[in-house]
């Protein structure tokens, strides 16, 4: 039985005494395009919403941070770090980062042919942000600027 | 690709695939290089083959029983979570020296 999440910020905010904690709710329907070509034709690139950083970049900040990084996708594990709101939830990837950031196994299926090619880099950004309309106004059209630069076919996103 | 089911939803993504894993573990379990590959391959696969948007797709992958219960907030006095404020929050003090010098 998969775990309601959002109830159970709800009553962790309530009990500390705090507002209700505003989820996002889509007020429109599921977007759409059709793929225009198989994954091993394609070009793949990846967001990872963990906060995702690498050793010499600077961390993100737990207050409506609306930056994004660009991870190289051959940067060696060991150098990929996170920073979120939600340490609770990092001891894991903070051990093995592949457990959040799939990057080891991006490249093996590429190497396989399973995709055609992916981008050069992946992207990331803080998923905790407070403010909806601070991440409409100031990280989404960042980011769209920066995966259109990518020329990618498909984004894999991956959420935390 | 996402391990939190509820927030897939509100988030309404053209398609997607759900894992019930932990959070913090939705791109496969720490240190095991197959099941990470096949997550993401089933990811992607399934992915491939959606044709309705909005489409949400379970993944038949297990976690050993009885991790729901460990991953329960804890409902413990006062708020102890690492302030809100604008400073950065490095993993170590080696990379916020690496990046503030």
């Amino acid at each position: 039985m998969p775990i309601n999440y959002i109830q159970q910020t709800r009553d962790f905010y309530e009990h500390l005494g705090y507002r209700p904690y505003q989820w996002f709710y889509a007020d429109t329907p599921a977007p759409w395009t059709s793929l225009s070509k198989p994954l091993s034709k394609s070009r793949l690139g990846m967001i990872s919403t963990a906060g995702t950083y690498v050793k010499g970049q600077v961390a993100y900040f737990y207050k409506d941070d609306t930056s994004f990084r660009k991870i190289p996708r051959n940067t060696p594990v060991a150098d990929i770090r996170f920073s979120h709101v939600t340490e609770n939830h990092l001891v894991e990837p903070r051990k093995d980062p592949n457990t959040i950031f799939p990057i080891q196994a991006l490249n093996q299926l590429e190497k396989e042919g399973f995709i055609g090619e992916l981008s050069e880099n992946f992207l990331s950004c803080m998923g905790g942000i407070y403010s909806q309309r601070r991440v409409r106004s100031e990280l989404i059209p960042e980011l769209v600027k920066e995966i259109l630069e990518q020329k990618i076919d498909l984004l894999l996103l991956v959420p935390l | 690709m996402g391990a939190a089911l509820d927030i897939l939803r509100a988030g309404k993504p053209p398609r997607a695939s759900f894992i019930d894993y932990p959070l913090g573990t939705s791109a496969g379990k720490p240190f095991d290089r197959e099941n990470q590959i096949e997550l993401v391959r089933s990811s992607l696969s399934v992915q491939e083959g959606i044709t309705e948007a909005g489409s949400i797709i379970t993944l038949p992958l297990q976690w050993p029983e009885g991790w729901e219960k460990k991953n329960q907030m804890e409902q413990i006095e006062g708020d102890q979570r690492s302030p809100r404020d604008t400073t950065p929050r490095y993993q170590t003090e080696e990379d916020r020296m690496l990046a503030e010098n």
